[in-house]
């Protein structure tokens, strides 16, 4: 596959492990955040942890727009899906993810529930178009890159007059969840959660352009390298964050110059600002309140927004206590802290999104990494 | 955020739609989120949308800095 | 034996544009008609014709290997087959992977009432056809209709029987370390075929089903090397799973490479377009064979050289391991677990 085989070549890769060898420096300490999920599920899918040094460590972030969703949310879209008139439609990944009393959208479905799985905000569009005596509701979840495509597909059932169509919107904002780390009492005491750099995610990128991070870099004073999701692309950006560590540098880089630019996509950031605007507030799994860190509908498309179209309540719901999904999303804890891991908490029976998202950190940890930490698991 | 994939538009349809080809699977997807997409341009595919353009030569570029002895792509331009 | 006085019925069933009906379930002349009309053409063999409701078969000497499974594959048609194809392919290579040949399969079909005769016509032949290739005979079935709504349009049961070759011991707990591991062919076909047509996927794709009789393939393997420790078909859960479930039963580790994994460039496309992981897609013509490492090269031959094991490979090794880890060495230099499937593989969009 052109443009994707190339970039998981095994000879580059040793040599590129090499050079960070080489350029890491004793010492120093190199603890890097990759943001995004997708960033953990390739490491762990190439095992590019193997090529690394001791001295690198990557710490999982918040970028699983599964993980980060709360459990009240995912409740709302049960409670839509129970309505006999309801069609919802979602995206495979939700389907498995646990709500309250351990129901999720597959059991739902099993249990008489009306839930189609989409590829495509498209796809639930034209299930709109197809029934038209039945309301079809779209859940929507996603960072930005995922954003655009249910901007589009809410102005074209406006612009087609759909009356049976609406969206549940869980959009989440990519910015605000890396000030958010930053700015945690963990990350301000000194010594604790030190975070020396972030590799900064691609896709998001394309939509919202480089420039988008860099008050982080300066404000902060991190550096952060945008990067691809190939195996190569994380190997070379991880010596790009280890240069620039290495030379006292916060910049924003861009490692992903085929396809991610300054000023980004503005097409798709015009269409998410005529139909989105920023809510003031929205909880975060993991992460609590967090401000201007989410998006709602716009009033001029208020009859799509599936909050004010039924009767929705959201009421927070916390996590198990014993689930330490909150600390692995914010970096503060590996998988294996977790009392519940590889024990209660395994993808058959997820005790929080992090295990049941394939791009969450424990599920990564337990689909490939589980059996390097033996000995972890056997002392606990 | 994560599942996007480069693959080369085999041709332009109706309505801001493109059939996409990837090693002979072939699907159709999304332009709205783009201008100006010809036949044969690659674009990175997400849930059924192109979100951006693959541009050839950068890709070229970043390879040959892999392969190279340095491999600093250095600050954004 | 004579054939039974053919009844008549009145109005010939409309094979064109009726559909099946519950009286068609019922035992009563409604159901003798479908089989007489649409059964039998196409299966009709000794034991069918006799229309007893069992068959009476003289079984050569020696353990016999049974074995039964339930189709319920959708859709009903696929490029490459279709659910009376792969019921028949499906429990032949269950029953071949004891080394069994396989001799003798019942049917058995439950059918949702409003399922329209030329589909059930054309599966049924679907069927005889590939029983046909296969040599092996349909010797009893049964027939059963549902109400509208409790059947997935039709699902089939086959339950299939041969004899095992007296020096055959082949068996998921026989596995060894320093055993090595071989896949008889490209990986994930019938899955990604069956996905294409999934509504809210579509995506168009020349990838075909590799649903296909494999006792012939395990015939010249086993007279190749007779002592083979095991072979099992990777179906569903793919490769992943059948690996785990082998390193299970044994009591040990394997390690694979995922350099020599035969995966077709269309199949490892569509799954990169939905984000499958085709080491858990499911395969309908390929099998996993564990054999002593001073065995491997001379098995390798002899797959290759069967037209059903062109893209045979030589994936790995079984190794000591108390945790049975399954764990495969990428082709970007690193490792990672192969583990179990967890619930069904979903399509992801992160």
């Amino acid at each position: 596959m052109k443009y994707i085989d190339e970039f998981r070549d095994g000879k580059t890769a040793s040599r590129l492990a090499r050079r960070i060898r080489e350029a890491v420096q004793p010492g120093q300490r190199y603890h890097l955040m990759e943001f995004c999920g997708g960033h953990t599920h390739a490491i762990y899918r190439y095992g590019v942890q193997d090529l690394l040094p001791d001295e690198v460590r990557m710490i999982h972030g918040p970028g699983c727009p599964v993980c980060v969703l709360p459990i009240g949310r995912l409740d709302m879209a049960l409670a839509l899906a129970a309505r006999p008139d309801v069609i919802l439609c979602s995206y495979g990944d939700m389907l498995r993810v646990p709500g309250s009393g351990g129901k999720s959208l597959l059991k739902a479905r099993g249990q008489g529930s009306d839930i189609r799985m989409v590829y495509s905000a498209a796809d639930a569009l034209e299930l709109a178009r197809q029934q038209p005596d039945r309301e079809v509701v779209f859940f929507a979840i996603g960072f930005e890159t995922t954003t655009p495509p249910t901007a589009v597909a809410i102005r074209t059932a406006f612009a087609e007059g759909l009356a049976n169509f609406s969206v549940l919107c869980n959009h989440v904002l990519t910015p605000a969840a890396v000030v958010n780390i930053l700015d945690s009492p963990e990350a301000r005491e000194v010594g604790n959660v030190p975070i020396d750099g972030f590799l900064g995610p691609a896709h998001v990128s394309i939509v919202i352009g480089t420039e988008a991070y860099e008050r982080f870099a300066q404000g902060y004073h991190k550096p952060v390298v945008i990067s691809g999701f190939e195996p190569l692309d994380v190997m070379q950006s991880i010596l790009m964050l280890v240069e620039q560590i290495n030379d006292g540098r916060a910049e924003v880089e861009n490692q992903y110059i085929r396809a991610v630019t300054r000023r980004g996509n503005v097409k798709a950031q015009q269409i998410v600002a005529e139909v989105f605007e920023t809510r003031s507030e929205f909880e975060w799994r993991g992460l609590g309140v967090v401000p201007d860190s989410a998006l709602q509908i716009r009033e001029k498309f208020a009859a799509f927004d599936a909050e004010r179209r039924f009767p929705l309540l959201y009421v927070s719901v916390a996590d198990n206590r014993a689930c330490a999904c909150g600390s692995i999303l914010r970096g503060v804890a590996e998988p294996t802290d977790c009392k519940l891991f590889a024990r209660t908490c395994t993808p058959e029976s997820p005790m929080g999104s992090c295990m049941v998202s394939s791009e969450g950190a424990c599920a990564a940890y337990y689909q490939y990494g589980r059996f390097r930490n033996l000995a972890t698991l056997a002392k606990a | 955020m994560c599942l996007a994939i480069p693959a080369r538009v085999d041709a332009l349809l109706d309505g801001d739609r493109a059939l996409i080809d990837l090693d002979g699977v072939q699907k159709e997807i999304s332009l709205a989120l783009l201008d100006g997409v010809g036949v044969g341009d690659y674009v990175v595919v997400h849930v059924g949308y192109a979100l951006g353009r693959l541009d050839p030569e950068e890709a070229a570029h970043t390879l040959e800095l892999l392969r190279g002895v340095s491999a600093v792509a250095g600050p954004t331009p | 034996m004579s054939a039974p006085a053919r009844r008549s019925f009145g109005h010939p069933i409309d094979l064109k544009r009726g559909v099946v009906e519950l009286a068609h379930g019922s035992g009563g002349r409604a159901m003798a008609q479908l089989i007489e009309e649409l059964f039998s053409p196409a299966l009709s063999n000794a034991w069918l014709d006799q229309g007893n409701d069992q068959a009476c078969i003289d079984l050569p000497s020696g353990r016999v290997a049974v074995s039964t499974d339930s189709f319920v594959v959708s859709p009903l048609f696929f490029p490459g087959g279709d659910i009376g194809s792969l019921a028949v392919h499906g429990t032949v290579n269950d029953v071949a992977m004891s080394g069994a040949r396989p001799l003798h399969l019942t049917a058995g079909f439950i059918i949702e009432a409003g399922f329209p005769l030329c589909d059930l016509k054309r599966i049924v032949e679907s069927m005889a056809r590939a029983a046909g290739a296969a040599a092996v005979t349909i010797v009893t079935g049964d027939t059963k209709v549902v109400e509208r709504g409790q059947a997935d349009g039709l699902f089939i049961n086959t339950t299939g029987l041969g004899i095992i070759p007296a020096n055959v011991t082949l068996s998921g707990d026989r596995a060894r370390p320093g055993d090595r591991i071989l896949v008889s062919g490209t990986l994930g076909d019938h899955g990604v075929a069956v996905m294409s047509l999934r509504g809210g996927l579509a995506f168009h794709t020349s990838i075909q089903s590799d649903s296909a009789p494999l006792h012939d393939l395990v015939r010249v393997m086993v007279e190749a090397v007779p002592g083979l420790r095991c072979l099992r078909d990777p179906t569903r859960g793919g490769l992943a799973t059948t690996l785990n479930e082998i390193a299970r039963q044994s009591g040990v580790g394997m390690c694979i490479r995922e350099t020599e994994l035969p995966i077709a460039a269309e199949v490892a496309a569509a799954c990169e377009l939905l984000g499958l992981d085709p080491l858990y897609v499911a395969n309908e013509g390929k099998l996993v064979a564990i054999c002593a490492a001073e065995d491997a090269a001379r098995l390798l031959g002899v797959m290759r050289a069967h037209p059903l094991g062109r893209r045979a490979a030589l994936i790995g090794e079984v190794e000591d391991d108390a945790h049975h880890f399954v764990r495969m060495q990428t082709a970007f230099g690193g490792n990672r677990v192969v583990d179990w499937l967890s619930g069904e593989q979903l399509p992801r969009i992160c």
